[in-house]
C-alpha cells in the first residue's frame, strides 16, 4: 500500500548571519542568504525513504514569500513529487498559531477537501472546487524545529489541528505497517529514547539523528526544473481571514535586542609550559568561579 | 540575563482587567492564577518544574493572585506536598491510566479541560521535549499564544502582561514577546534558567482533584519501550560537555574525551566535522544543524569554531577551548583558551581532574563525581 506524505518546509535566513544593528536596534536581514531550514531536509529525506520503500507520493508544502519557490524547486530536485507554495500578504507576520492554521488549511486542500468556506460564503452557490490533484494524506513530516524561530511548535500544532497522531523528536524511523496503518519510531528524550507506535494519519517531526539528505540525482534535477509549482493564495484556502498572518497571531514581539556578546577570555598557560602545569592552572581558574570537581551542582 | 523594562507598550490597557474579569466569572477558584505544569517521571518531578514554581510564585505575587501546580498522573499527593513547599498555594491533580506513561495527547486533553474550567492567566512548562510538545498542543487547542524556551520572565506592571524574553535566530537576537489579548499566556522555560527555590518545611495548600475526561482518540500513540541513556548522558540536560572536532583525527581518540568527561561527570559531544567523518554518532552533534546546548562547562577540543558550531554553544556558562591553532575562531568565544597539542593537554587534564577529585571531601559518592557550582 502506498502512502501520501506532506513534508512542510520553511525558507529561513542563515541565522549565523542575522544581527541586530547596534545603531538602530533593528534586525539586519538585508543581504542575508536564505536557506531551507536544515531540519526540514531530514524531514524531506524521511518522507522520500518511506516512498522509496512503500511507494506513494511526497508533496512538499511551503508557506512564505513568492521567492520561497526556490526552496520548493530545490526539494523537487531531491525527488519530491509535487510542490505547493502558499503565499499571500495576508499570511505575513504569522506566529506559530497562525502558521499551523494556514498550513493545516493547505494540507486539507492537498488531501482533497473541498473549499467549503467559499461555498458557505456563497449561499446557494456551488461548493468550491476540489484540488484536482488532491489525495488523502497519511503522514505530515516537519523538521524538529526551525533555526530562526527555534520553537518546535508547528509539528505538534499541525497534529492538533488535523486530528493526526503526534510523534515528535523522532531520531529513528523504524517501520510502517501498511495493513494496520501504524508507524513505529524512536523518539529522543532528555533521559533516553522511547519507542512509540502511532496510528495513521500521523504528524512526525524529525531530528538530525534520523538521516542525511540524499544527493539530488541528475534526472530528478532535470525533471525538477520543468515541474509546476502550485501556488495558492488566501482565497484558495478554506480559511478565515482573521485567523491568518499577524491578525491571527496571539503573540506580539514587544522588543528585540542584541544578546550580551561573549568576550574573548584568557589564554591559560604560555608556550613551552608543561601540560600538567597548564592543566593545574585551568582547574584553578575554574575553581575561582566555583566550579570544582567533586562538588555536586547546587 | 536581560534587565529590560521598556516603559512603552502599544497594547490596549484593559488586558489585565479582562484577565481578572474572566477569572471572576468562575466562582469555584481564585481564577487568573499562575500555573506550573509539573513534569514527572514515575512520581519524580523534573527539577525544572520546581525552578518554575519559584518563578511562578514571584509572578503571582506581582499580580496579586495564587500560584498553583498542575500535577497529572501518578504520584499526585506527594508531588502536591512538594509543590506547596516550593511555593504553590494550590495543586490541581488528575489521575487516569491514560496519563502514564506520558503521551502528549491525553495530557493535553486533561490540561486543556483544567484551563477551561479554572481560567489561569499564565501557564508555565519546562522547555523539555515533553513540555514543548504539551505546550504546543494545549496552546493550539486553547487558541492562545505560546512563547518557547524563555530565559527571562517578568510582569509588565502597568498592563499586568507577562513579558517573555527568549533567544531567536540561533541566539543572535533576543526577543521579548507578549500575548496581549489571549489567555492563558503560555511559556516554556529552559531548565536551569531559574534557581531552585528553597523548600519550605511546613507549607500547605489546597488540593483540587479532578477526573480528566480523556477520549479514546488519546490512545492513538502508545509507548512500547523506553531505553534510558546508556551511560552517555543526553546533551540536552548535561552540565558538563566535552566536545571533539576535526582535531581529534580518529574515532579511537574520542576515548580520551570520554575519559575526561567521566572524570568531570559530563558527557561527550562533537562538531559536525567529527560527525561527518564518522567518528561519532549524529546524536552527539552540537551546532546549528545539531543540538543547542547550555551546560555549565563546555570544553571544545580540536574544534576550530565555525559559526555553525558557535551557534550551538554560545549560551554555555563557561567555554574552554583547546586548539593547536592560536588563530582558531573558537578562542574568540572561549573564557579560557589553551593553545597546544590536545594529545598532551587532555591527558594532563584527566590526571589533574582525577587528582583533585580524589582530594575532594566526600568524593566517594558516585553522585558527586561531577563538576558543579558550589551552593552559596
Amino acid at each position: 500500500m502506498a502512502f501520501h506524505s506532506v513534508v512542510c518546509i520553511k525558507q529561513v535566513p542563515d541565522t549565523t548571519q542575522v544581527r541586530i544593528d547596534p545603531e538602530t536596534g533593528s534586525l539586519v536581514r538585508k543581504g542575508i542568504p536564505s536557506v531551507i531550514n536544515p531540519f526540514d531536509l531530514f524531514a524531506v529525506e524521511a518522507a522520500l525513504r518511506l516512498r522509496d520503500e512503500h511507494g506513494g507520493t511526497v508533496t512538499a508544502l511551503c508557506m512564505g514569500p513568492p521567492q520561497a519557490e526556490e526552496a520548493l524547486r530545490k526539494v523537487l530536485g531531491y525527488g519530491v513529487d509535487r510542490a505547493v507554495l502558499v503565499t499571500d500578504r495576508a499570511f505575513a507576520g504569522a506566529d506559530t498559531l497562525a502558521t499551523t492554521y494556514t498550513l493545516a488549511a493547505a494540507i486539507r486542500k492537498i488531501a482533497g477537501a473541498r473549499n467549503d468556506q467559499k461555498a458557505a460564503g456563497n449561499e446557494g452557490g456551488e461548493a468550491g472546487p476540489r484540488d484536482a490533484d488532491g489525495e488523502p494524506v497519511d503522514l505530515v513530516f516537519c523538521g524538529k524545529q526551525s533555526i530562526d524561530g527555534d520553537t518546535g511548535q508547528v509539528g505538534p500544532g499541525l497534529a492538533r489541528r488535523l486530528g493526526f497522531s503526534q510523534l515528535t523528536y523522532v531520531c529513528s524511523l523504524l517501520q510502517i505497517d501498511p495493513e494496520k496503518r501504524k508507524l513505529r519510531a524512536w523518539r529522543q528524550r532528555e533521559d533516553g529514547r522511547e519507542l512509540l507506535e502511532a496510528d495513521l494519519p500521523v504528524a512526525v517531526t524529525i531530528t538530525e539523528a534520523c538521516n542525511r539528505i540524499r544527493y539530488a540525482s541528475l534526472p530528478d534535477l532535470l525533471a525538477a526544473a520543468d515541474k509546476k509549482i502550485d501556488t495558492w493564495r488566501a482565497d484558495d484556502l478554506d480559511a478565515e481571514r482573521g485567523r491568518l498572518g499577524l491578525k491571527g497571531s496571539p503573540t506580539r514581539v514587544n522588543r528585540i535586542f542584541a544578546p550580551p556578546v561573549r568576550q574573548r577570555g584568557e589564554t591559560v598557560g604560555e608556550p613551552g609550559m608543561e601540560p600538567a602545569a597548564v592543566a593545574a592552572l585551568l582547574f584553578d581558574r575554574l575553581s575561582e568561579r566555583g566550579m570544582k570537581p567533586g562538588v555536586a551542582r547546587a | 540575563m536581560p534587565e529590560d523594562r521598556p516603559k512603552i507598550s502599544k497594547n490596549s490597557p484593559d488586558d489585565a482587567a479582562r484577565a481578572g474579569k474572566d477569572a471572576a466569572q468562575d466562582s469555584s477558584t481564585a481564577g487568573g492564577e499562575v500555573w506550573v505544569v509539573v513534569e514527572q517521571v514515575a512520581g519524580e518531578a523534573a527539577p525544572v518544574s520546581w525552578e518554575l514554581m519559584g518563578e511562578a510564585r514571584a509572578l503571582a505575587e506581582a499580580l496579586g493572585v495564587r500560584a498553583a501546580a498542575v500535577i497529572l498522573g501518578a504520584g499526585a499527593p506527594e508531588l502536591a506536598r512538594q509543590a506547596f513547599s516550593y511555593g504553590a498555594a494550590a495543586a490541581y491533580t488528575g489521575s487516569d491510566p491514560a496519563l502514564e506513561p506520558f503521551i502528549t495527547d491525553p495530557h493535553c486533553q486533561a490540561l486543556v479541560d483544567l484551563a477551561r474550567a479554572h481560567q489561569p492567566q499564565i501557564i508555565l512548562l519546562g522547555a523539555t521535549t515533553r513540555g514543548r510538545d504539551l505546550a504546543s498542543a494545549a496552546a493550539t487547542e486553547l487558541e492562545t499564544g505560546l512563547t518557547a524556551d524563555c530565559t527571562h520572565l517578568e510582569i509588565d506592571e502597568a498592563k499586568g502582561l507577562l513579558k517573555q524574553t527568549r533567544p531567536a535566530f540561533g541566539g543572535n537576537v533576543m526577543a521579548t514577546i507578549i500575548t496581549p489579548n489571549h489567555r492563558p499566556q503560555i511559556a516554556t522555560v529552559r531548565p536551569g534558567v531559574f534557581p531552585l527555590p528553597e523548600a519550605a518545611a511546613e507549607a500547605g495548600g489546597e488540593i483540587i482533584e479532578s477526573r480528566p475526561a480523556i477520549t479514546a482518540a488519546a490512545a492513538a500513540v502508545r509507548q512500547l519501550q523506553f531505553l534510558p541513556n546508556p551511560g552517555e548522558e543526553s546533551l540536552m540536560g548535561a552540565h558538563v560537555i566535552v566536545a571533539g572536532g576535526r582535531g581529534m583525527r580518529s574515532a579511537h581518540n574520542f576515548a580520551l574525551l570520554e575519559k575526561l568527561a567521566t572524570e568531570l561527570g559530563g558527557t561527550v559531544a562533537a562538531s559536525r566535522a567529527a560527525v561527518d567523518a564518522g567518528w561519532i554518532s549524529q546524536r552527539r552533534q552540537v551546532g546549528q544543524t545539531g543540538q543547542t546546548v547550555r551546560p555549565l562547562l563546555y570544553i571544545a577540543v580540536g574544534i576550530s569554531g565555525a559559526v555553525q558550531h558557535l551557534a550551538g554553544i554560545q549560551e554555555s556558562d563557561v567555554i574552554v577551548a583547546i586548539n593547536s591553532d592560536p588563530d582558531a575562531p573558537i578562542f574568540d568565544v572561549a573564557d579560557y583558551g589553551i593553545v597546544g597539542d590536545l594529545f598532551e593537554i587532555v591527558p594532563a587534564l584527566i590526571e589533574e581532574a582525577h587528582a583533585r577529585l580524589s582530594g575532594a571531601a566526600g568524593s566517594d559518592a558516585a553522585g558527586e563525581r561531577q563538576i558543579g557550582v558550589e551552593s552559596t
